[in-house]
């Protein structure tokens, strides 16, 4: 299910639910030397899989069902986990305010940070989609902080063009707005964070712009003979026909977002300060495993985490069908 | 090199790809001229918005120290080359070159394991039909969403009972071992799309998978091989959490974590240093887009590759 828009942007193909995973009968079927066959196809298959089997397993799936297993312990790597059941996720909702305040932060990060770089991303994608000529240099020019964003050097900028007396602060201060430096100011180190994720636009209208282009024009006339001002197209023509495109940018996006580690360390060189007001989620789960040996309980932050990104994809793929159009789909 | 000698074929493949959809000839539509100053006017000032930090990146380079409290604008008023020579040699008594050298081996490595193991990945989830490969590949997909934290307490675990802590061991084996889903994903996609007829005939001449994969596939998927070769360098050129956790002596460090190093002294006589620091890590970074900007963008269309 989960790649169903991914396909209809990579692929264009329409997307149809049964044959994603189930292919159609190999036609070799009832000839003699089948089962052969088949076992040679099977052992092929494997052959080929082993590369990615021994990640899966070893570096994914298996580590996966440890960290579920220390997350119910306590563990500091250097003497043997000690289970103790529920214990550190009651301690995280209950009396752990540094953690509380954590998941605060990403959420407001995540659901203010996302929709508004969404929203630059179809706004410019929408730009540029006016004209053809010129439209690539811009294309290519918003795009190239994406590439780098997550970068510790784009951090570092950031830190100086945010500080006390940086260009932000002196060019606010320029017209009338002294707001000091934004980097030291727990109200204001958040909005800074947001805005470097913003910056990065440029990704994310990329792929709006390539959904715009497959819009037929013809739509856009019958709309526009009907009497349709440039809203009421936005509206009935843009959003829908748009509408996968947008499902996939929001369901990376949100999930990219909860994962913000680097800027984040960069920016408070690894304290989550001020105030704790950089402290992801992430961050703070490094901070616990890896700086306080307390293995089991970032163990234990992880889950939550998986558990609220996983509760959110469902969430995006349950409704989606009460909001994301496919091309000939008739509900 | 220019963006075309070695971008071209690939850019014409996948805008074919883009087109493969029956589209409606484009209607030339004439539009006022002040409406088009207007569009250039607005994007030039997004242009400049978006840019600016990294001009200031570069300007900044030739600030000398005792400028960066009082000057904090875009042109030195002093230009001077001397963070680029204090920055040449090093800090904490291991050269420049030795950061940027531990950089390529990662990404360069990265990238020949990202190829070898999303490649064969991708040719058998493609093209082989075999028990639990419906599984196998829902099990791949879902490995895509998943946040990586939840894995890096008992990877580091691993890799710390396996004594492999600081080397580059635990960076590089995740690669050969295909962990990044997405690029199976996208070769997946790719080879999906690539006509049946060829690799039929020649199975029934007698070739096998491993010829069929080597002869046929692979030179067909170059276009999307050098997408996944340019991202898999540049997202482990800008890796930060993975050395941070597994490498611990500086003579080991790639550029983000030495960059540490100049952050961490927050003094801000180091500030010349450190900004000609960073913007020396983007370099190789910046080359790639200017070279392979479009190859760049289109990739991300059509693949649905986020930076």
């Amino acid at each position: 299910m989960s790649t169903t828009a991914t396909r209809v942007i990579v692929t264009g193909e329409k997307p149809s639910r049964r044959s994603l995973f189930r292919r159609s009968r190999p036609e070799h079927v009832n000839r003699p030397g089948q089962r052969q066959r088949v076992v040679k196809e099977t052992l092929a298959g494997y052959g080929f899989l082993i590369p990615w089997l021994v990640g899966f397993f070893g570096l994914t799936l298996i580590p996966m069902a440890y960290s579920l297993y220390l997350s119910f312990t306590k563990y500091n790597i250097f003497t043997p986990p000690q289970w103790i059941g529920f214990d550190n996720y009651i301690r995280m909702f209950t009396s752990d305010p540094a953690f509380v305040q954590s998941a605060q932060i990403t959420l407001i990060y995540v659901l203010v940070g996302t929709p508004i770089t969404l929203a630059a991303a179809l706004g410019v994608a929408m730009l540029l989609n006016y004209r053809d000529k010129g439209a690539g240099f811009f294309r290519s020019a918003f795009y190239a902080p994406s590439l780098i964003g997550g970068s510790v050097s784009v951090a570092i900028v950031w830190r100086a063009m945010f500080a006390n007396d940086g260009p932000v602060d002196n060019s606010l201060s320029a017209i009338g707005i002294d707001l000091g430096g934004w980097i030291g100011n727990p109200a204001l180190v958040l909005p800074a964070m947001i805005l470097l994720a913003i910056w990065q636009f440029g990704a994310t209208m990329v792929i709006f712009l390539a959904g715009l282009k497959q819009i037929p024009k013809e739509l856009y006339e019958a709309a526009e003979m009907d009497g349709a001002g440039p809203w009421h197209r936005f509206r009935a023509v843009t959003l829908p026909m748009l509408s996968p495109v947008i499902f996939f940018n929001l369901l990376l996006g949100l999930i990219g977002a909860f994962q913000v580690f680097s800027s984040a360390y960069i920016i408070s060189n690894g304290t989550g300060g001020p105030a704790g007001m950089t402290n992801f989620i992430t961050l703070y789960l490094y901070k616990r495993g890896f700086s306080d040996g307390q293995m089991g309980y970032a163990a234990a932050i992880a889950w939550v985490l998986l558990i609220v990104v996983a509760v959110i994809a469902f969430i995006l793929f349950r409704t989606q069908r009460s909001w994301v159009h496919y091309a000939g789909d008739n509900r | 090199m220019s963006t075309t000698s070695f971008g071209e074929p690939a850019i014409a493949t996948l805008e074919n790809q883009v087109d493969a959809t029956p589209q409606q000839p484009r209607r030339k539509v004439k539009r006022g001229t002040w409406q088009t100053v207007i569009w250039f006017v607005v994007l030039i000032a997004v242009t400049a918005v978006v840019l600016y930090p990294l001009v200031w990146l570069l300007f900044s380079t030739f600030k000398p120290n005792s400028e960066f409290g009082s000057n904090m604008g875009l042109l030195p008023n002093n230009p001077t080359i001397d963070n680029y020579a204090k920055v040449m040699e090093g800090i904490a008594g291991v050269p420049m070159w030795r950061f940027f050298l531990n950089s390529l081996i990662i990404a360069a490595g990265s990238v020949i394991g990202v190829l070898l193991s999303s490649s064969l990945a991708a040719y058998a989830f493609a093209r082989i039909q075999f028990k639990g490969l419906g599984i196998l590949f829902a099990a791949m997909i879902g490995t895509l969403l998943l946040p990586f934290h939840v894995v890096i307490i008992p990877q580091y675990i691993i890799f710390q009972r396996l004594d492999m802590i600081d080397t580059f061991i635990p960076l590089l084996l995740p690669k050969f071992l295909a962990t990044e889903a997405f690029f199976v994903f996208l070769l997946v996609q790719f080879i999906r799309q690539m006509p049946r007829d060829m690799d039929e005939a020649a199975r029934i001449d007698g070739a096998g998978h491993v010829r069929i994969f080597w002869s046929i596939i692979l030179p067909l998927i170059k276009p999307a091989l050098i997408t996944c070769s340019i991202f898999a360098f540049i997202w482990a050129w800008n890796d930060f959490l993975g050395p941070l956790l597994y490498l611990t002596s500086p003579e080991n460090y790639p550029l983000p974590i030495a960059l540490r190093l100049y952050n961490d002294q927050t003094s801000v006589s180091d500030y010349g240093a450190t900004v000609t620091a960073s913007f020396i890590a983007l370099i190789p970074v910046l080359l790639f887009f200017l070279v392979f900007q479009r190859f760049l963008v289109d990739g991300v269309a059509t693949q649905g590759l986020k930076g």
